[in-house]
């Protein structure tokens, strides 16, 4: 492989009139990886999407897509983009919509008869491969939209708010569409608002804001430093809890959530409590959740046009 | 090459799945119908221009009638061209149906110029019919055909080419409704300014015809067809200057090679424009 990074993005900025929609952000997204890019309205998402697909010029910086300039055809020709609120010819059936598609990445008609079936059934459309666009309903349009945008295979998925006009079960294949790309090695940019659809997707998400990258988080990482934890134990001596910052509770094995300096406290922990005597029902180390981070990172006002 | 013939055959395909196809038949045949029935009327009539004293005098009145019927085929021609072609990127790129188009391995170029192909395809049809519908119902009526077919029906193709490419080069920047008005309003200007270039011809009022050369240098679809209407006109017509479908100033060589560069140049303009323009 020649270059190990799909997307490289270096201070990207593009301003619209007086709008400064993207303010120098930069980026890093390797093959294989799936890549979260989390913010509120506004912030600058769809405008990023935009300018790594060529879509729009940035008004300054570069960005590279599987080792080509950002907007190469080259580049293009192994991406997938599935738009917000996708839209397509509404004379066309989903069949015929695939089919369109399939022929302007320059698949062959062979491939084309064996690949349209499938992705019609992968996204649950196989029954409604003959039908009208126009007689769509808004998920069936996003889910027409997501098979269009892995009908070749890409190395490298875009997708803008995948789960929009999506009920539970279309949040699903999106989140299991998600898994299969990453399992045969190709990279997932995925633009969202919602807090838990990047959780549980991504392997790594940016928090973006005013068109900035705030933060960057590993979402598989063994947090550093201080780790919290939830402690079920019974018959602890009075002020044992005082120790860890804990208040005692009446009942007999209640769940207390207590900070710990770091990880190598846990078994210390465990210890002490069986030292002095007390049952223990469960110590959990809890991760801070992607809502904290985010609320911490973008802040409570802006964050209020993002849904957690 | 391969794209650029898919996007022109989907471009095709739309209309006939929009029903356009199915409506400019409808529309064509009705125009050709009343066309008939006048021709009908005036055969029948003892009064009327196709009813000379002498052959020769009858033939002038056919071939005014033919011109008529031109000229009003000329103008359907012309509306359909803009009206068809106004919406085609404007309201693509509205509904976000472009950005999934050139997201993918195809240059915006090819897009447009393949959508372009498709209409030129297209329109030539209709064209084709209905100006072949008004000259074989009068030849049907009376065995008279205009002089200069292929010319006369060339530089027409050029005007509606020419009302095709102008509007969907205001499509890459302008929404839908404001290219219509535009585009329309263009044309209706470079009529209005044949008109005033022919009565200052007629009336021999020189500013009046310069008044009328401006506007074709602005927009040279007129001046295609008063050329065209030159072409096809009996020279008895053009000795005695006729009747009002007759080119009394006749637009020169230079203004239709004028009118082919503007084609092409706004054919240019549309590429360059549309490969730019943020999506």
């Amino acid at each position: 492989m020649p270059n190990e990074l799909a997307i490289e993005a270096t201070g990207l900025r593009k301003r619209y009139g007086r709008k400064l929609a993207l303010d120098g952000l930069s980026l890093e997204v390797r093959r294989g990886e799936a890549f979260g890019l989390l913010g509120p309205n506004g912030a600058g998402k769809s405008t990023c999407l935009k300018l790594l697909l060529g879509l729009a010029r940035p008004t300054a910086g570069t960005a590279r897509l599987l080792g080509r300039p950002a907007g190469d055809v080259e580049a293009r020709r192994r991406v997938g983009f599935l738009p917000e609120h996708f839209h397509f010819y509404d004379w066309l059936s989903g069949a015929e919509l695939l089919e369109l598609h399939g022929r302007l990445y320059g698949m062959e008609a062979g491939q084309l008869r064996r690949r349209v079936p499938e992705l019609l059934e992968r996204v649950g459309l196989e029954t409604q491969g003959k039908k009208p666009l126009r007689e769509y309903s808004k998920g069936m349009q996003q889910r027409v939209g997501l098979a269009q945008a892995l009908l070749h295979e890409p190395e490298l998925v875009f997708l803008d708010e995948p789960t929009s006009g999506l009920d539970p079960l279309g949040r699903r294949l999106v989140r299991d569409v998600i898994r299969e790309q990453r399992a045969r090695g190709a990279a997932v940019f995925l633009n969202s608002h919602l807090l838990g659809e990047v959780e549980v997707s991504c392997d790594r998400v940016a928090f973006v804001r005013a068109g900035r990258i705030l933060a960057t988080r590993d979402l598989h990482a063994q947090p550093a430093g201080a780790v919290r934890v939830r402690v079920r134990a019974a018959g602890a001596p009075a002020g044992f809890w005082q120790r860890y910052g804990a208040a005692p509770a009446a009942d007999s094995a209640p769940a207390r959530e207590v900070e710990l300096a770091g990880e190598g406290e846990i078994p210390k922990l465990a210890r002490a409590l069986v030292e002095a005597g007390a049952a223990v029902y469960e110590i959990t180390p809890v991760a801070a959740s992607l809502e904290e981070e985010f609320l911490r990172v973008i802040g409570p006002e802006a964050a209020e046009g993002a849904g957690a | 090459m391969r794209s650029l013939s898919l996007i022109a055959a989907t471009t095709m395909r739309e209309a006939a799945r929009r029903k356009l196809v199915a409506l400019a038949a409808a529309v064509g045949g009705a125009f050709l119908l009343l066309y008939g029935l006048a021709w009908d009327l005036a055969m029948r009539s003892p009064h009327n221009i196709v009813h000379a004293p002498n052959r020769a005098f009858e033939r002038q009145g056919e071939g005014l009638f033919v011109l008529m019927g031109l000229y009003a085929a000329n103008l359907l021609v012309a509306t359909v061209a803009i009206l068809a072609a106004s919406d085609t990127l404007s309201g693509e790129i509205a509904n976000g149906a472009m950005q999934t188009i050139v997201s993918k391995p195809v240059p915006r170029r090819v897009v447009i110029l393949g959508k372009w192909l498709g209409f030129v395809a297209l329109l030539t049809a209709f064209q084709g019919a209905i100006l072949g519908g008004v000259m074989g119902i009068a030849y049907g009526f009376t065995g008279y055909a205009p002089p200069h077919i292929a010319a006369g029906c060339g530089l027409m193709w050029m005007e509606m080419t020419l009302l095709l490419t102008v509007t969907l080069l205001w499509g890459t920047r302008l929404p839908t409704l404001a290219n219509g008005v535009l585009s329309l309003g263009l044309f209706g200007m470079a009529f209005l300014g044949g008109w005033i270039e022919q009565i200052g011809a007629l009336t021999h009022h020189p500013k009046a015809v310069n008044v009328g050369i401006v506007a074709s240098l602005i927009m040279p679809s007129e001046a295609l067809w008063r050329r065209a209407a030159f072409e096809m006109q009996s020279p008895l017509m053009t000795a005695l200057n006729l009747g009002p479908f007759v080119s009394a100033s006749v637009p020169s060589g230079a203004m239709i090679a004028y009118a082919g560069l503007y084609t092409a140049a706004a054919l240019g303009l549309a590429v360059f424009a549309f490969s730019r323009r943020d999506l």
